[in-house]
């Protein structure tokens, strides 16, 4: 590449205590190799639950246990987080993370539970849980990933999804999560950018506002390996 | 129990042993899980017709049971009925009990399962090791096991709790409990237990202790501690283990203390104990080809920080094998909670159905690795080479070596 790098790629992991509960951590360390193998200096920045929300490039929320997940919104509310988010930062969230952004969700039961607004998107209990394999066509490509959860996510009008479903249940068993200009959501958990290295790619390059020089690594081929193996 | 039903036991004990007998002669199971499921299905009380008359101690807890239960039952000493093969669900525990008449005996009890065995052994002392994350596709989650627990401990009369008072999980799951012996153990792995199950309040953790705003604290009046030394309800002992890592010897006092309140000798106990080298496989030199192998299971993100915690700081070579079959839960994203940065200076051979995942995460991680293809290829080391394993890859590496 001829462009002269300058950024710095800082990644706010969000709570690791609480929304890591299914190796949610991995997604911010493959940001940050993917980053550094293209001589572009990253950072993580985990956010414990004390602390304030720093600033950051990218936001990342993980899933989490009914519980820690209601605790993870309540203080996430109280924080600088949404006006951030609001003002442009970038978030990518899975499971538990994606119904936080929402308006509202439902868990311990039937309750509901406040969101924090950021999407127009309101998640209920499923009639049953979602545990299994999930693969979404996203644009032209595939995503592949696994899926523990007992969301049914209705989106608000004009919300668009993350992708359609190939397999597995997603928000509804129709399409999985959303996007907006600043926000991927996927009820793909866990280190999903680990098994999508090109999804990983294309949010490092929205982020960085950069064009990314290719990179061959091993994940290249686990992502092939479980393609052909989940839709064949 | 009446008679009627007494006999149906009788029928159904007979039957858990021939077709265990059968199983093995034909080869076609291991002989302990399928007799169990045939001895269940005939007579629904069975676990509590075979345990009559006998001193029970059951272990539970993620990480452990086999280890501890293990140590108990060397410990105790002379015959001891225990389901050492590792299926610790009720299908197991019959199996176990209906092959022995001892007087004695400690089962090992999957954790969702514990309820229902403790209610029908009515069990003299029950071993609550940890809770964390294993197998979560199953969708066990850890904090409904321990409100599960909590309820049953705070009806169980005359059972005596043994707790670990270093994770809270477990202290909410016994607090309520008649009769707490609580050990003060090292316990590294809490990351599952950060928001208070009371009130889901952040939970403060300091050196020694930890503690919520709420009041929720850990519990003061500890009966055994393992610090400098390991004193087990007021007896200092001299632990010497075989067993390699701190959460064996975390496993030990545990072992120890159970056994104090069934009034075995803790002198004889302790020597038993330091003794053992090998537990169920785990941990024993093993031949395969020409390597030698010392085999390490490790289940899940505690197993496995406590095991890598094991392993020489030098420049061998470590191979690690990941299967994410049933057993093993089909989800192996855990694999990124498991700080394989320790193993940085190491080459790490991938084994297993899931040995692009793992190399993956090793990459990310800048742990020199080798997915393996061809295993004659491999080369071999002068010393015995440590291979980490998922529940489902160590059986098969336990059945494809020998032991040296
Ligand atoms: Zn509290």
């Amino acid at each position: 590449m001829s462009r002269k790098i300058e950024r710095v790629l800082t990644i706010g992991l969000i709570y690791p205590e609480l929304l890591g509960t299914y190796g949610d951590g991995g997604n911010a360390r493959v940001l940050c190799e993917r980053a550094r193998r293209r001589g572009i200096a990253a950072e993580i920045s985990p956010v414990g639950i004390g602390d304030d929300v720093p600033d950051a490039s990218i936001y990342l929320l993980g899933g989490g246990e009914d519980g820690p997940q209601r605790l993870g919104a309540d203080l996430l509310r109280r924080s600088s987080f949404s006006s951030r988010v609001r003002n442009g930062s970038y978030v990518l969230a899975v499971c538990a993370g994606l119904q936080i952004l929402g308006t509202s969700f439902a868990v311990e039961g039937d309750d509901e539970f406040e969101g924090l607004d950021l999407v127009d998107v309101v998640t209920q209990r499923g009639e049953t849980r979602s545990v299994g394999d999930l693969v979404v066509r996203v644009g032209e490509r595939d995503l592949v990933g696994f899926e523990n959860h007992g969301g049914r996510t209705t989106l608000g009008a004009g919300v668009e999804p993350l992708g359609r479903v190939e397999r597995g249940r997603g928000n509804d068993g129709a399409v999985d999560g959303y996007q907006t200009t600043n926000v991927w959501a996927s009820y793909a958990h866990g280190p999903v950018l680990a098994m999508n290295p090109w999804f990983a790619d294309r949010v490092l390059e929205r982020v960085l506002d950069l064009e990314l020089s290719p990179l061959s690594t091993v994940a290249d081929q686990l992502y092939e390996e479980r393609r052909a193996k989940l839709l064949g | 129990m009446p008679p009627a039903s007494s006999l149906r036991g009788t029928v159904a004990r007979r039957a858990v042993v021939t077709v265990n007998f059968l199983s093995r002669f034909t080869a076609r199971g291991s002989g302990t899980v399928i007799g169990g499921r045939v001895g269940l299905a005939m007579a629904p009380r069975l676990l509590e017709h075979l345990v009559q008359g006998r001193d029970v101690i059951l272990v539970s807890g993620t990480n452990g049971k086999t280890t501890t239960s293990a140590m108990i039952a060397a410990g105790w000493g002379g015959v001891v009925a225990t389901n050492d093969t590792g299926s610790n669900m009720p299908a197991g525990l019959v199996a176990a009990l209906a092959a022995s008449k001892s007087h004695s005996a400690v089962l090992e009890v999957d954790e969702s399962w514990l309820s229902d065995v403790l209610n029908a052994t009515g069990a003299r002392v029950v071993t609550l090791l940890n809770l964390s994350r294993d197998q979560l596709d199953r969708a066990n989650e850890v904090r409904q096991i321990a409100e599960r627990w909590r309820l049953l401990l705070a009806s169980a009369q005359g059972t005596e709790v043994v707790a670990n008072a270093n994770d809270p999980l477990v202290v909410y799951a016994a607090e309520l409990a008649t009769s707490v012996t609580w050990c003060d153990v090292p316990t590294p792995w809490t990351s599952d237990a950060v928001s208070c199950p009371h009130c889901t309040q952040p939970l403060h953790f300091a050196a020694a202790s930890w503690s919520c705003e709420c009041g929720f604290a850990k519990p003061i009046n500890v009966a055994t501690t393992l610090r400098d030394g390991l004193v087990v309800r007021g007896s200092p002992l001299a632990l010497d283990l075989q067993l390699p890592g701190a959460f064996n010897r975390a496993n030990a006092a545990m072992a120890l203390t159970a056994l104090s309140l069934v009034g075995a000798d803790l002198t004889i106990a302790l020597a038993r104990v330091n003794s053992l080298s090998s537990v169920a496989g785990r941990f024993s030199l093993r031949r395969w080809r020409n390597h030698r192998l010392r085999l390490l299971l490790a289940k899940n993100p505690a197993g496995f920080a406590a095991m890598l915690e094991t392993l020489e700081r030098d420049d061998s070579n470590v191979w690690v094998a990941i299967n994410a079959r049933l057993a093993d839960g089909h989800d192996p994203s855990w694999l990124y909670d498991v700080p394989f940065e320790l193993l940085r200076g190491h080459r790490v051979f991938c084994f297993g159905d899931r040995r692009l995942d793992l190399a993956t995460r090793l990459d990310y991680g800048n742990v020199d690795y080798v997915v393996v293809g061809d295993e004659s290829l491999i080369p071999v080391s002068l010393e015995p080479v440590a291979v980490l394993a998922n529940y489902t890859a160590f059986q098969e590496c336990r059945e494809r070596s020998n032991a040296c």
